[in-house]
Formats: structure tokens, sequence, C-alpha cells
């Protein structure tokens, strides 16, 4: 900012005026936002129009709120000036040292979350809401790990990456009610399904440079949706599709009768059984994914994958097919979102558009760049927290206490998603996790 | 070096008829054929035709803005000629015409590589990783097109570790086997010149274009990189054209050199033929054919010394 | 005929509004070539600063007069979205010159969905219904039973948006703003040698097209009567195709786009299918961008190697 310049030259009382006045501005033009945005809410009144109630007091909150923060960080990074000859060169270490921790570690959690939230909350049914966010968030990560291959490693930024999650949920949805098909049937033809329309939207569009596909993908991505609201003959419509047969145990369903899961393996039946089960599910195809991400960067696809992240023009005087080249990344990432489309379908029992929108591709890419594009742990990290962060706000009390009754954290969850994808890209812009771990090593091969 | 240039060079020594006329390679690798790139209005390369002999070193100069980078741009397949054919021999007698082929097809079948102006080296990938990138084709026939691979199968880790010694002996080469695990962005200016061109010696190329590759380097460095390009010709057999404006580089290394200005090639020759080239000297000095002496006498410059 | 007439009627009106915001899609592409996510949304937010002030002014200070009200409106909207504009370019976007190639779409899409949630916990999910200002139409012909009408509103929208593109035209060809604006857009390092303020001709650029934004967003909530916390995406979107379909960084090309848009997605939902005429503009977009990235008007970008 140009008030760094002028504040070196300065003295130390001028300085801390400079601070002050940056602070006013920035406090003043919050001022100017707020109006009448803000100022004045409108409501429905008695009749057909709308209410206005003023909000001053309000605005004047934030408008302290952004002086007062404005005010801490230009005096933060005052501070941090003057000692900017005593920084940690150890720091980078230091977080990768913890990063080499932090997946062991969060693998255990995944791995024995239904036991660990049966102990802590005292039985499995009463443990129903913490793994049922347990699927949400694996979820989530699958997602960010199969939408990483293209955005992180291959560079592509892919808008509409919720298509194809919609493309193998609906593809379950389909062949199971209407051919009877079987859920581990289905799954691997969701995958394909996805992955086709992969290839097939990606080979006209895949020259494009980078922002146009963007817009590309986010275009088909919509078309998508639309054809599924209006062929109302062949998915149901706005309205959806019903009562999509569940997910047996490799053929033996979780029911309460003769030949039922708890009858087979002499347990008592536990409706808890599928919600664990269907846990572990995600749980290996999350797993699964990220295997073959971690396999594929070591491989010449893989590395030509970053190459083409790096610098397209060279790869092609390497003599790499850069359209191929894309179109697999594009297709492999399509067809995890397959996969992770069909178990959405099993566990929901019901589709329909409105769970693929715009929104839900942003979600996901939030959580590619918020994690680190190209970092497996990053993503799962990122995942973590932007789902299952607001999830746990929810149910904090004292909350609730200080923002009154109707507070609701989901409310403002996309709109930190937001802001934390423009600070990201303004403070850290190579994520939380920045390191890259070399695929190959000449000491290694020694 | 090729009989037609020791045969060039014969006719300056007994004092023949100098310039151009010192007659094509008659084993030409390349042959550019009434070569001409227009785009929109502007007529950047026109007309061009000359011939690179296999096993030389030919050197491409003329001013800015002449169209040497244009001409590369078009041989190595990022720009279709507006007209004109751009034909490569291979020594088995395979013959691709290099403006029908996809661009990565340049690399890939004909076996042309290059190097940029400004350095395209993958910045975020370590230098070992930068060189396994450019063995792409024959890393992913061993990895069966990553099927095999990504089962670990033992045929593609023969074939990475093949792949690595043949890294480990370009790193050798240029001197950088102990920084290989760096991040190719990190490496000085001058190391990353010389990346750039074992990258795409990786390729395995019969003809290697480098956009000049001295620009930027000291004088040391310079004459490492004349000793690299020398070892390239002799021992790998690869054929260079090069652009280049460091004369030091131009005149010590090149057995031919083709003068473009202004996208119309103007002399092309032996480098003691194009150094007395009335035109040439023209053409960097900024004056008419007719001005040369007057201008050479006034700025001290003799015909020997270019 | 008067069937045809009059859907022409309608779909230069809508056009006329897809223009206005193309304009700042292809402003800010000329400029800094990006592609500016977030414009939908300020679209969207000049929706709502429009229908707070209309509020204001016609229940709390009971002005009756519709062109005052109008005038007034207009202009507060467009001072106070050229702020947000502003904020937003300075804030999300000029950090990041310099950056990797993706990070300023990444940014503008967390501009975008934070503004549009912003709008949404500031002012409610719910639609925002306005009582109509006009109701009057001209009848242009009448052929039995059938008329073709120019109702005031698709006047006034029309004459705003010729007035309003008249004068920006003058604003970006014959002032100083305009010569240094088309200087940054051939060359940036350049144009600052030659002592142009690039950081600040970038800001006004934001600024003008957040002002036509505006200008656009008043007429839309003057034309449909409502808008809601979600009506920044598909209008962006679709101005975005007009600027792609235009030619991006050319302004003539970006409201003829706008109008071929407003013409295509009319017809379409008249003589085709309704349900799909949002799939209309989002394939003309992918077919414009594979088939004819440059548009109408607009220069092929040479790949620079």
């Amino acid at each position: 900012m140009a008030g760094t310049a002028t504040m070196a030259r300065t003295g130390a009382g001028g300085e801390a005026a400079a601070i002050v006045k940056d602070a006013l501005l920035h406090a003043l033009v919050t001022l100017g936002l707020s109006i009448p945005i803000v100022s004045y809410r409108t409501d429905a009144g008695q009749g057909t129009g709308l209410v206005l109630t003023s909000r001053w007091g309000e605005v004047a909150i934030l408008c302290a709120a952004v002086f007062g923060l404005r005010l801490a960080q230009q005096l933060f990074l005052a501070g941090r000036s003057r000692h900017r000859a005593k920084a940690d060169p150890s720091a980078p270490a230091a977080v990768s040292r913890a990063s080499a921790l932090i997946a062991p570690f969060t693998l255990g959690i995944a791995l024995t979350l239904p036991a660990l939230a049966a102990l802590a909350t005292g039985g499995l049914s009463e443990s129903r809401y913490w793994i049922d966010l347990g699927i949400l968030i694996l979820t989530y990560v699958m997602l960010g790990w199969g939408l990483n291959i293209v955005v992180g490693l291959a560079g592509l930024l892919d808008l509409g990456y919720v298509a194809f999650y919609a493309v193998g949920a609906y593809s379950y949805a389909l062949l199971s009610t209407v051919f009877g098909l079987s859920f581990w049937i289905c799954l691997p033809l969701a995958g394909l399904f996805a992955a086709a329309f992969g290839v097939l939207l990606g080979f006209p569009v895949l020259r494009l440079r980078g922002d146009y596909l963007a817009i590309v993908t986010l275009a088909f991505g919509e078309i998508i949706r639309l054809v599924l609201i209006n062929w109302v003959d062949f998915s149901g419509g706005a309205a959806g599709l019903s009562s999509i047969p569940r997910a047996s145990f490799f053929g033996i369903p979780f029911t309460a009768g003769e030949g039922g899961f708890a009858a087979t393996f002499g347990l008592d039946f536990n409706p808890m059984h599928r919600v664990v089960f269907l846990y572990y599910l995600i749980l290996a195809l999350a797993l699964i994914t990220n295997l073959v991400t971690l396999r594929m960067r070591r491989l010449p696809l893989g590395r030509a994958w970053e190459a083409l992240r790096e610098d397209e023009i060279a790869c092609r005087s390497l003599g790499i097919n850069t359209t191929m080249t894309k179109l697999t990344a594009f297709a492999l990432g399509a067809m995890f979102a397959g996969f992770a489309g069909s178990f959405f379908a099993v566990r929901q029992g019901f589709v329909s558009p409105e769970s693929f929108n715009f929104l839900e591709s942003a979600i996901i890419l939030a959580i590619v760049v918020l994690g680190g594009m190209g970092s497996q742990i990053g993503v799962a990290i990122a995942a973590i927290a932007m789902v299952g962060g607001p999830e746990l706000l929810r149910n904090l009390g004292f909350l609730k206490a200080v923002f009154g009754e109707h507070f609701d954290p989901n409310e403002y969850r996309l709109l930190l998603f937001g802001l934390a994808m423009v600070a990201m890209m303004v403070f850290r812009p190579r994520g939380l996790i920045a390191e890259r771990e070399p695929s190959v090593r000449l000491g290694a091969a020694r | 070096m090729s009989l037609a240039t020791a045969a060039g060079r014969l006719a300056i020594v007994e004092g023949g008829p100098p310039p151009a006329a010192s007659g094509p390679p008659d084993d030409p690798i390349l042959i550019v054929d009434h070569l001409t790139m227009r785009f929109g209005g502007l007529t950047a390369v026109n007309d061009l035709s000359f011939k690179v002999g296999r096993g030389d070193i030919t050197a491409l100069i003329g001013p800015n803005g002449a169209g040497k980078t244009t001409v590369f741009n078009c041989i190595t397949g990022f720009y279709k000629p507006s007209e004109g054919m751009i034909r490569l021999c291979q020594a088995g007698g395979e013959t691709y015409l290099l403006e029908r082929l996809p661009g990565h097809d340049v690399n890939r079948i004909a076996r042309v590589a290059r190097t940029f102006q400004n350095i395209r080296l993958f910045p975020r990938m370590t230098v070992l990783e930068n060189l396994l990138v450019a063995m792409h084709k024959p890393l992913m026939q061993a990895s069966g097109f990553s099927l095999a691979g990504i089962l670990g199968l033992a045929g593609y880790r023969n074939a990475q570790a093949a792949a690595i010694e043949k890294a480990r002996a370009w790193l050798d080469r240029i001197d950088l086997t102990a920084r290989a695990d760096d991040d190719a962005g990190d490496l000085p200016y001058g190391d990353q010149r010389r990346l750039e061109i074992a990258r795409a010696m990786c390729t395995d190329p019969v003809l290697l274009c480098l956009d000049e590759p001295a620009a930027g380097l000291n004088p040391k460095e310079s004459s490492e990189l004349n000793r690299l390009l020398r070892q390239i010709r002799d021992e790998h057999g690869t054929t260079v054209l090069l652009i280049e404006h460091d004369m030091s580089v131009v005149m010590q290394i090149s057995d031919r050199i083709v003068v473009l200005d202004y996208g119309l090639k103007i002399a092309d020759g032996t480098p003691d033929a194009i150094r007395t080239d009335t035109r040439v000297i023209a053409a960097y000095l900024g004056v008419d054919d007719s001005e040369v002496e007057a201008v050479e006498a006034e700025v001290g410059l003799t015909g020997t010394q270019a | 005929m008067e069937f045809f007439a009059q859907q022409f009627i309608n779909g230069l009106t809508l056009g006329s509004i897809y223009g206005l915001i193309a304009i700042g899609y292809t402003m800010v592409f000329g400029i800094i070539g990006m592609v500016n996510f977030a414009h939908g949304d300020v679209f969207m937010l000049s929706a709502f600063i429009a229908l707070i002030f209309f509020l204001i002014l016609t229940t709390w200070l009971g002005m009756t007069s519709v062109a005052l009200v109008f005038l007034i409106v207009l202009v507060l909207a467009m001072v106070l979205t050229s702020l947000w504009g502003w904020a937003v370019e300075r804030v999300a976007y000029r950090p990041l010159r310099g950056s990797f190639r993706l990070a300023p779409l990444i940014s503008a899409i967390g501009v975008s969905i934070f503004l549009s949630n912003f709008v949404q916990v500031v002012q409610g999910a719910r639609n925002k219904p306005v009582p109509p200002l006009v109701n009057d139409a001209f009848v242009l012909y009448r052929h039995e039973d059938y008329v073709v009408t120019l109702s005031y509103k698709q006047a006034i929208i029309m004459a705003t948006t010729a007035l309003l593109l008249a004068g920006f035209w003058y604003l970006v060809q014959k002032t100083s703003f305009g010569r240094a604006q088309r200087a940054c857009e051939q060359d940036r390092r350049m144009a600052a040698l030659l002592g142009i303020n690039v950081d600040r001709t970038i800001s006004l650029t934001f600024v003008l097209g957040a002002a036509l934004a505006a200008v656009a967003g008043t007429l839309y909530l003057l034309y449909y009567g409502v808008v809601s916390f979600s009506d920044g995406f598909v209008p962006g979107v679709k101005a975005f195709t007009a600027a792609v379909l235009g030619g991006i960084g050319s302004l003539p090309g970006a409201v003829i786009g706008g109008l071929i848009i407003g013409l295509i997605e009319t017809f379409w939902s008249a003589y085709f299918s309704i349900e799909y005429k949002d799939v209309a503009a989002f394939l003309i977009l992918i077919v414009v961008l594979i088939f004819k990235p440059s548009g109408i008007l607009g220069r092929p970008d040479v790949e620079k190697v």
C-alpha cells in the first residue's frame, strides 16, 4: 500500500498518526459500502409492499470492527517489519514436519471414527450425528481429491465439476430403479459414464485458454442441471428421483428380518449398521482416490499433468500431446466424481437437480484452493474445516448467547467461503500447505 | 563439419568471390522452402529458403525484429506458416513436412527439439523431474499408458531407472547433479539455460533449435555453452540450429550462418563469408549497401573484424 | 408478424440490460485480461441498492414524481455501486497482479460467492418485489385483436441505455482517461513509463464498469419489479456470453452481443421452449468460445511463444 512508503519516512509519531488515519479511511469506506445495503433492511410487510427497518447500530459496529481490525493489522505489520531481521528460518521445516504427522493422525481418526463416536456418545445409535457428519465430510474430501487431479495437478480450472457428480448420482439412480442393477455393478458404471462425459466435454474445449475453459465448464455444468430439471420423462424433473435402492452389504441387505445383515452375522438388528457401512464405504472410496492420485503423480502421465500446469508451451515442445494429457486428467477427475455421485445417491435414496448447482462446484473448488492446489492432506484439512467447522459452530451455545437466538453459523458459511478464497489468493496463493513433495529424487534412486 | 562448408571456407582462403555463393549443404537435414508468415497485414517472414546441413551447427542471425523467432516457431510447429514448406529429412530417409504435423508431433515424431528465448522450464518441479518430463514418450509406453505403472509392474520400474540414469548423465555433463532435487525455478539464470538445453536433448532430437542460448550469460558461461554445443554436435550427432546475438558464440561455433533482415534472407554462408558480406554489415549498421564502406571507415571497422 | 414485432421489442429491452453489464466484463478483460466473475453479483447488488432507495424515496419521503424518483435512484445506485466496484478491485484483484495465471479468476469467484451471500445475510433470502412504477404503454400498431406495444418501461430502458452509452462512448474515445485506458490495454508497462497512472486507470475501469452495471440493475428492477440475492449469476453469465459473442475487449461488440443475446433469448422462449431459454445462452457461450473465441468484433489473439 502507498501508506507504508510514507510511513517509513516519518517518525514514530507520524507513523502512529498514519496508521490511525489509514484505519479511519477503511472504516469510512466500510460506511460507504454499508449504505444502504446494510443500513436498511427490507422485509415483507402486511400487504404486498416491503417495509424498511434501519440498522445504523449494526453499521456502526461493522465500521468499528473494520477500524479495529485494520489498526491491529497495521500495528502488527509495523511491529514485524521492525523485527524482520529476527525472522525464524525454521518455520517452514516445522510446518512440513507437522504436516507429516497430521496425515497418519487424521487417517487414524478417520478409520476409528464410528468406534470413537460410539464411545464418546455412549452408544451406536447416539453417535449417528457424528457418523453422518463424517460421511458428509468424507464425501467432500473425496470430491476435493478428485477435483485436485484436474485443478491442482493439471492446472485446469473446472467450474462444472458437480456435473460429473450429478452424472454419477443419476447413473446409479436410473440404473438401479429402471434396470434393477445392484450398487456394486452400478458403481463402476457410474464412474465410467462420468468419465465418458468428461471426455465428451473435454475434447472440444480443452484447447481453450485457462479462464475460457473455466467458463465453458461452468456453462456445461449448468446445462446438465437445466436438462435434469426440464427433461421430466428422463430424470423426474425438479422433483428428482426417489426410492432408490439402498446399499447392501455385498448382497446382504441391511434389514431386520431373516437373511438380513444382522441375522447373518448373529448381531442384534440396528439401523446404524447401514450407516457405519456407508461410512466405511465412502472412506474406502476416498482412500482409493487418494492412492490413485499419489500413484499417478509418480508416473509419466502425472508428471506431464504437473508440467502442463507449469508451462503448456514447453510441454508441447517436448512432444507431449497436451490435449490428450488434459483429457486424461479431466476424465480421471470426472470418474471419481462419478463414484462419489453414485455413493451420494445410494446414501440419500433420493436425487434431485438442486443438489448439483454451481454453488456445489464452487464449494468443492474452494476446498481445493484452500487446501493448497496439489496437496492431498491440505485438501482433506480444508474439507474438514469448511464442511465440519460450521456444523460444529452451530452447536456451540455461547454463540447464540452472543448473537441472539436466530444465529445460524451455516448462514455465514458461504460468505466465509468466499472471503477465505479471496484471502487465500491474496496472502497464500499456494494454499495452506504449499510444500510440494518431488515425485522422484535422485538421491533416493541412487 | 560437412564437405560443403569446408569447400566454402576454401573458397574464401583462395580469395574467390565471397558471400552467399558458398553453396548449399549437400546433405541437408532441414529444408526451408519459400517460407512466408503473415500476421494480419505484417509479413514477418517473406519467402525464406535455406537449408541446414546434417551434423552442422547453423546460426540464424539478424537484427532485432528480423523474424528469426518466427522462423523457429514455424519450424517447431507453434505457428502454421502462411505459405511454404519445411521438410525434415532423417538419416534413415524418412521425410516429414513439419508445417503439416500437429505441434507436439514435431518433437514426438520428427524429433525436432527446441529451447525458448525466455526460458520455459517447469519452475515448481525439480531439475530431475524436468528431465523426466522430456522422456515422456518412452516412459509412457513403458508404463502401459499408466495401467502397468499404476500396478507397479517391473517393466516400468526398469524403464524409470534407465530414464533416471540418462538424466543423471546429462546432469553430470551440465554440472547440475548436486541440484537435481531442487526446484528448477530456484536455479541461477545460467544453470536454467543449460538445463533447458539438456531437457531438450533428453527427447533424443535429430535437430536441436536454440533460441538465443547465450543471452544473459557471462563470458565464462558463454564459453561453457560453446563447449556443450560442440559436444552435442560431435558426440550425439545432433544437428544444431540456433538464433544468437552474441557474435563470439556465433562466429566460433557455427559451420554456417543464415542472415535475416526484415523477414528476408540477405546472406547464407560460412562465418568467414558472412563477416565480409557488405549486405550483412549494412543491415547491422542500419545503412544502405552503397554507404557501407564510408561508414566502416568512419567507425574504424575493416572487413576482417565484425 | 405482430407477435414477431412484439418479441423484437422485448428482446431489445432485455438486450440493452445485458449490453450494459457486458461492457463491464469487456472493459476489465481488455485492460487486465481477467474474467471478472463477480460482475454479475455487482449488478445484483446494485439492484438491491436501487430497491432500497426507491423504498426510502416513495414510502418514507413520499415522493410521487416518477421521473425524479427514477433519476435520484439511478444516480445513487451508480455512485454507491461504483464504490463497491472500486473496493472489490482494491481488495481482491490488485494484490494479485503478477500472481499465477488463475489467481484473479479464483479470487473473483470468491468475491462472487461472498457478494451473493452477503446480500442474502443482510437482506434475507426472499424475493423482493416493488410496486410497478409505470404501467402505461405506447400502442405502436393494432391489427384486429393483436396489438404491438412499447411500454413506457421499455422506452425508458432503451432511452437510458442509449443516452448513457453515448456519454460513455464519449468518455472512452475523447477524454484523457479513455486514452490512458486504451494505452494500458496495449501495453501496461509502457503506459506506466509514459507517466500514466496505471493503478488509477484500472480502478476507474472497475468504477465505470460497476456504474454501468448499476444502470442495468436499476433498469432490471424497473422492468421485472422483483430482485433476489441469487439474481446475479444467470444474467452475469449471459452478459459475459454477450461480451464474448461481440468480441471480448470490444465495447461496441459488447453492446451488439448484448442485443443479440437478448433477442435470441426472447425468440427462443417465444418460439421454442421457455424452459430451455438459459440453455440457449449457455450453448451459445460454449459454441462461440470453441469456434470463434475472438467473437464478432474482437481481434484474434496470437499465442505468444
